[in-house]
């Protein structure tokens, strides 16, 4: 790192303030002990149920893979009490069939990864076409990346420029930016990429952790990290962010976990999915598994439930 | 010069790893002179649950080996078992006085297990020859049954002989594929917990074999009720036969169990065979057309 770059990290880091990361590692690891049963875990589940962006990001996505997925979403089991998720969350080029298999004025909302996911190495206008066309499409929601290079090489006037004009192109879409934790390596850098992303966002878009694309996703310590750089914001600005967390998060416990974290962190104002968002394939169906465990009594084998996402 | 005494934490084999019950709870076992011995886990429904996750994640890797490959496991097994005979002779005199007789018996069981396992690792690549079938038909296309795993077997293992009554159902089991869930005897742990040692250096994939300890009115209602086992065999009592049966109803699953109460003679010809096997196969019959 190069003294210029070095000292605009310094002036970022004095800004936001640093994070302790021991502090950190323990607050997340006490998250884990919590012990959650019978009428709260019913509700934990159901609300982690409607805080799914249903997705599938494979280069082996069809309109009929899509449409199923779809179904799912609406209706993820028999049982009737359960409630739709939140979103989908498809690649652009899928958002047009996504929007016909789900109807016009659909409770679940439509996802779409624009600006070049993952990696974001591509031209701005090429990023910002991909924006306008999944838009034009029917999403409600763009997840764009942010320009990581760009961030690490210091030019943060850089990457918010981006994140302002990628806003823009959203219209009246909500914006998740994606930060991509795992290539910012340091929970200081986390908490500052929150901020900067957070300074150019609306009220109601989001924060999200990583594409789920590289090896280290959703972690409690990195959830922890930008649910307190939301507390912070918010404390100062008025402004409510949300956050989803994205990769990784698998079973029901975690799930769990995760809402005890945005519970004691941010109350109960985040425990709901305007605010709060999970991004996953396969963990709908282990919601639904735990769900039904629940009410019968009986552990339930996976092949009661209808195909998992992370098959498609 | 005097040492401390080091002692054994017992440990469950569950998943290829070696774990404490995640209710952290034991329960002690005393030596043949009546002193403490060590504490076994008190496994839970939980453990349960988690030992069906790892069978199941173990269970299509086993079933795909060949049949000729599980043979040389199983036989494997029994070479294990062969070089540490003194030692689990030593272990099925836990929590008993130890008399010459009883002793004798103890070692005369490791060697009844062993051969068993040796007497299933044949019939390894032999029993699809018994069972499967090329069926009669009467138009020009073939129709065969063939066998295949049931999936995840739970083992209900009879309190005594604890180490024969154990390795009788879960070998016949995995021989086919299977993987297995299985509860030791309560009342002597200790053989299951070195059985488990053994497995994990056969060449057995982690997750094949779960052996869980622990008290069976704790246990035996989630074996009836889990939905992922595909079958319970082994030995059950009354009342414990009842609820297996009425939670097996309700998960559509098999059942194979005998009497606690019945005499069995788990050293005779007729404790071991090709029946066993069968126990928890399906059969799949499927047609093809002569010379496509």
């Amino acid at each position: 790192m190069n003294a210029g770059q070095s000292a605009s990290f310094r002036r970022l880091f004095d800004q936001v303030g640093p994070v302790d990361a021991v502090g950190i590692e323990e607050r997340a690891a006490k998250f884990t002990t919590r012990s959650i049963k019978k009428a709260s875990k019913l509700w934990g589940l159901r609300t982690a149920v409607s805080m799914v962006d249903l997705t599938t990001l494979e280069g082996k996505d069809t309109p009929g893979k899509v449409a199923s997925l779809c179904q799912k979403a609406v209706r993820p089991h028999d049982d009737a009490e359960i409630p739709p998720v939140a979103a989908v969350c498809v690649y652009p080029a899928m958002v047009k069939h996504a929007r016909r298999a789900l109807g016009a004025d659909a409770k679940v909302r439509i996802a779409s990864v624009a600006t070049a996911f993952p990696a974001g190495q591509t031209r701005l206008s090429t990023r910002l076409s991909e924006v306008h066309a999944a838009v034009a499409d029917g999403a409600d929601e763009i997840d764009m990346v942010i320009n990581r290079g760009a961030f690490l090489a210091g030019e943060f006037s850089e990457v918010q420029d981006e994140i302002v004009a990628v806003r823009e192109a959203c219209g009246r879409a909500a914006l998740k930016v994606i930060l991509e934790v795992s290539e910012l390596e340091t929970y200081d850098n986390i908490r500052a990429a929150s901020f900067l992303a957070m300074e150019v966002l609306r009220d109601g878009d989001f924060i999200k952790t990583s594409t789920g694309k590289t090896s280290l996703n959703a972690t409690l310590g990195n959830n922890q990290v930008m649910l307190e750089a939301i507390r912070d914001f918010f404390l100062n600005t008025g402004r409510a962010i949300a956050m989803k967390p994205a990769g990784g998060i698998r079973t029901a416990k975690q799930a769990l976990q995760f809402l005890v974290a945005v519970k004691e962190t941010l109350g109960d104002a985040w425990l709901n999915n305007r605010r709060y968002r999970f991004g996953a394939s396969s963990l709908l169906n282990d919601l639904l598994r735990q769900i039904e465990k629940e009410k019968t009594g009986a552990y339930q084998a996976p092949y009661y439930f209808t195909e998992a996402a992370e098959s498609y | 010069m005097s040492r401390l005494p080091i002692t054994k934490t017992p440990k469950v084999y569950v998943g290829g790893a070696f774990i404490r019950s995640e209710s952290s709870r034991v329960y002690p076992i005393a030596t043949a002179a009546g002193g403490f011995f060590a504490n076994i886990p008190q496994c839970t429904r939980k453990d349960v649950r988690n030992a069906v996750e790892a069978s199941a994640k173990a269970g299509p890797g086993w079933a795909k080996r060949t049949a000729y490959n599980r043979g040389q496991i199983l036989y494997r097994l029994g070479e294990m078992l062969e070089a540490r005979a003194a030692e689990m002779t030593e272990a099925l005199l836990v929590g008993a006085a130890a008399s010459p007789r009883r002793r004798a018996a103890a070692g005369a069981e490791v060697g009844a297990t062993i051969d068993r396992l040796i007497h299933y690792a044949g019939w390894a690549d032999k029993y699809e020859q018994l069972l499967g079938n090329v069926n009669p038909v009467a138009a020009p296309y073939f129709n065969f049954t063939v066998t295949e795993p049931m999936g995840v077997v739970g083992v209900l293992a009879p309190e005594t002989p604890a180490l024969l009554g154990l390795v009788s159902l879960v070998a016949p089991a995995i021989v086919s594929g299977n993987t297995v869930v299985a509860l030791a005897s309560g009342k002597f742990p200790y053989p299951a917990i070195l059985l488990g040692e053994m497995l994990a250096t056969s060449d057995l994939p982690g997750g094949v074999v779960n052996l869980l300890t622990g008290f069976r009115k704790e246990i035996v209602p989630t074996f009836a009720t889990h939905t992922h086992l595909r079958a319970v065999v082994g030995v059950a009592d009354a009342g414990e036969r009842r609820t297996l049966q009425l939670g097996a109803a309700a998960s559509v699953k098999r059942t194979r169990l005998r009497h606690s109460d019945e005499r069995i003679d788990w050293n005779s010809d007729g404790a071991q065979g090709l029946e066993a096997i069968r126990d928890t196969l399906e059969f799949k019959t499927t047609w093809h057309p002569i010379g496509a």
